[in-house]
């Protein structure tokens, strides 16, 4: 196994812009992954989180400013050299034909075979591996499309894991999934991070989850930074409630110490409200 | 031999071997099998001598005509192939592109102006020519009409196609109402499709250009399956998705047009054959595409010996046969496997 230091590769933005159709969806975004960190993009919907994971993982070349994936521009990026450093998983894929759970992790071989090359016995292992660490091996020989979307979000992570990445871009990746598959993902995150010193940006919606796995915070607001720091510095109701546009409660995980966040319904609204001393 | 497992060039190997076999053994019985008194026992070393004029149907009606069924029953399988891999969509077939509307008008055109004959204009290719020159102008046009801001779109090529079609039927039918009776029998002959009568050098010109075309389409085979993804999901995965598209387009538009402009339009081949493929092989575009190539040219050679033979001493049109078989075989396919495809 090689060293954090040689592994991972940093991921960063300088004042990165972007304009759907004229309509600006990020402005001056600054942010910089360094190997071996999870770092989470947190915002509302429409903040421009997706949008700046697709600009790092180049479909999105006409950005303005500098993003950069181990120190080279994305833009001028040779596509296979991009992928072969850089695995991105999405919220959610569609497939088209039935191929089989394995034939897709090994599509993640893509950027590392040349021409019309077969894989190997090694990727087959590799695939496996990969397949096995994300709690999928059984489903190796099911067709895609017969898969629950929780399933398919394992295989598709397992895809990304078969692509030997350097850096990993997650775009909500848990979101199909059950408390169980969610934390275990983040685990292996994790460990992607500390054992081989995968550089990882991280969209979530989850607070909490973000609190427990994440070693730094970007909070975005309307494409830009509203906030970024460690998760205790980022997570205040202040910037919460100003950036989410909503009533929360933020307390401390007596058995972790982390922060925990609790979204206020209309109904503890009132109640909060009646608590308050007029 | 499971189509779950992960393709092997052993696999590849033999599966290209067992379909080329297939493909011989249909050219076999479409040169053997016919209305005239030649038999396939004949051609056995052995067998009675050729009589001349048994020689001159086997040499210069049969086998060019067989040959060409393959060649022609190979490309319009493998465009088909191409294209439900670049629209992402399984109903998409070698016409769906419009090329196949600019080949008919030029096809429609030289037979109204009367270049049909063999002793007319450039000695019976005049159609073809007319044809292949409207494939390349409809070609220009829809991929000029389809790059917007430097990118093909994929949903613009399928509409501009379609209405580009649209157009070229109307045209059509304007040609057929100020055609003469014996012009419009031509042209709804043409139309319907039918595997040419060719000489060996311009079979060979075709075969060459479609497997050229082919190997350069196989070229792109593994990124076909990252396609299968979405093409942002295969930008990731380290495809050139841009370069893939256009160039897709061109040949499996070039293979079309060439197809079209020999035989007219011959249908449900490029449609039906890439699916019972995929069933029999799995989705994998490096096996696909060889298959495609070898049991779509088997697929034409049988359905071209079956209009021969059905309504002898009479003929069918090809595309009768292959859309009579295909179409209710289409439906029994679609009903089967129709929910194992996910194109959201």
């Amino acid at each position: 196994m090689t060293s954090p230091e040689t592994r991972g590769v940093s991921l960063e933005t300088e004042a990165v812009g972007f304009r759907y159709a004229g309509e600006p969806a990020l402005e001056e975004v600054s942010l910089r992954v360094e190997p071996g960190e999870v770092v989470g993009l947190l915002g509302p919907n429409g903040s421009g989180k997706s949008t700046l994971i697709r600009i790092l993982s180049g479909v999105l070349p006409r950005y303005e400013g500098s993003a950069r994936v181990d120190g080279g521009e994305v833009r001028t990026a040779r596509r296979k050299d991009l992928a072969a450093k850089l695995a991105v998983v999405p919220q959610e894929t569609s497939f088209g034909f039935p191929f089989t759970v394995l034939q897709i992790v090994l599509m993640g071989r893509h950027p590392h075979l040349a021409g019309l090359a077969f894989e190997t016995p090694q990727d087959v292992d590799l695939a496996r591996a990969a397949l096995d660490r994300c709690g999928a091996a059984h489903l190796e020989n099911r067709t895609i499309q017969d898969l629950s979307s929780g399933e398919r979000q394992r295989v598709v992570f397992a895809r990304a894991l078969a692509q030997e990445p350097r850096a990993l871009l997650l775009d909500e990746p848990a979101s199909f999934l059950d408390i169980r598959h969610q934390t275990e993902l983040y685990d292996l995150v994790r460990e992607l991070a500390v054992t081989d010193g995968t550089a990882v940006l991280t969209v979530l919606h989850d607070l909490n989850l973000a609190a427990e796995y994440c070693d730094r915070i970007y909070l975005l607001r309307e494409g830009r930074v509203a906030a970024a720091g460690r998760t205790d510095e980022v997570f205040t109701y202040a910037n919460l409630t100003t950036v989410f546009e909503t009533e929360v409660y933020v307390d401390t995980n007596d058995l972790t110490g982390q922060l925990l966040v609790v979204p206020l319904s209309g109904r503890a609204r009132r109640v909060l409200a009646e608590k308050k001393p007029s | 031999m499971r189509s779950s497992e992960p393709l092997t060039r052993k696999r590849l190997l033999a599966w290209t071997l067992a379909l080329g076999a297939t493909l011989a053994l249909s050219v076999l019985m479409g040169v053997g099998w016919g209305t005239g008194s030649l038999s396939l026992v004949d051609l056995m070393p052995g067998g009675t001598p050729l009589s001349e004029q048994a020689r001159a149907v086997f040499f210069d009606v049969r086998l060019p005509r067989v040959l060409a069924a393959a060649v022609l029953g190979g490309a319009l399988t493998v465009a088909g192939v191409v294209f439900q891999a670049l629209l992402r969509n399984p109903l998409a077939d070698p016409y769906v592109l419009g090329v196949s509307g600019g080949a008919s008008i030029g096809g429609v055109l030289a037979l109204l102006f009367g270049f049909g004959g063999a002793a007319s204009l450039l000695g019976g290719l005049a159609v073809p020519s007319f044809a292949f020159l409207g494939a390349l102008g409809a070609l220009f046009l829809i991929e000029w009409v389809a790059t917007v801001g430097g990118k093909l779109t994929v949903y613009t090529i399928l509409l501009t196609g379609a209405i580009f079609n649209a157009f070229a039927a109307a045209l059509i039918y304007f040609i057929q109402t100020i055609a003469s009776l014996e012009q419009l029998h031509a042209i709804v002959f043409y139309l319907m499709g039918s595997v040419p009568l060719l000489g060996y050098r311009a079979v060979g010109f075709l075969a060459a250009s479609c497997i050229l075309a082919t190997v350069a389409l196989l070229s792109m085979a593994r990124d076909y399956n990252a396609l299968t993804i979405g093409e942002e999901g295969a930008a990731q995965l380290g495809v050139d998705v841009e370069r893939i598209k256009r160039r897709t387009f061109v040949l499996g538009s070039l293979l079309t047009g060439l197809a079209v402009s020999v035989a007219g339009l011959i249908g449900f081949v490029g449609l039906v054959v890439p699916h019972l493929l995929r069933l029999l092989l799995g989705p994998d575009h490096r096996l696909l595409l060889p298959a495609a190539f070898l049991g779509g040219g088997a697929f034409l050679v049988l359905a071209d010996l079956t209009a021969r033979v059905a309504v002898a001493p009479g003929e069918l049109p090809v595309g009768v046969v292959t859309a009579l078989v295909g179409g209710p075989f289409f439906l029994f396919l679609l009903r089967r496997r129709g929910s194992r495809y996910d194109f959201a």
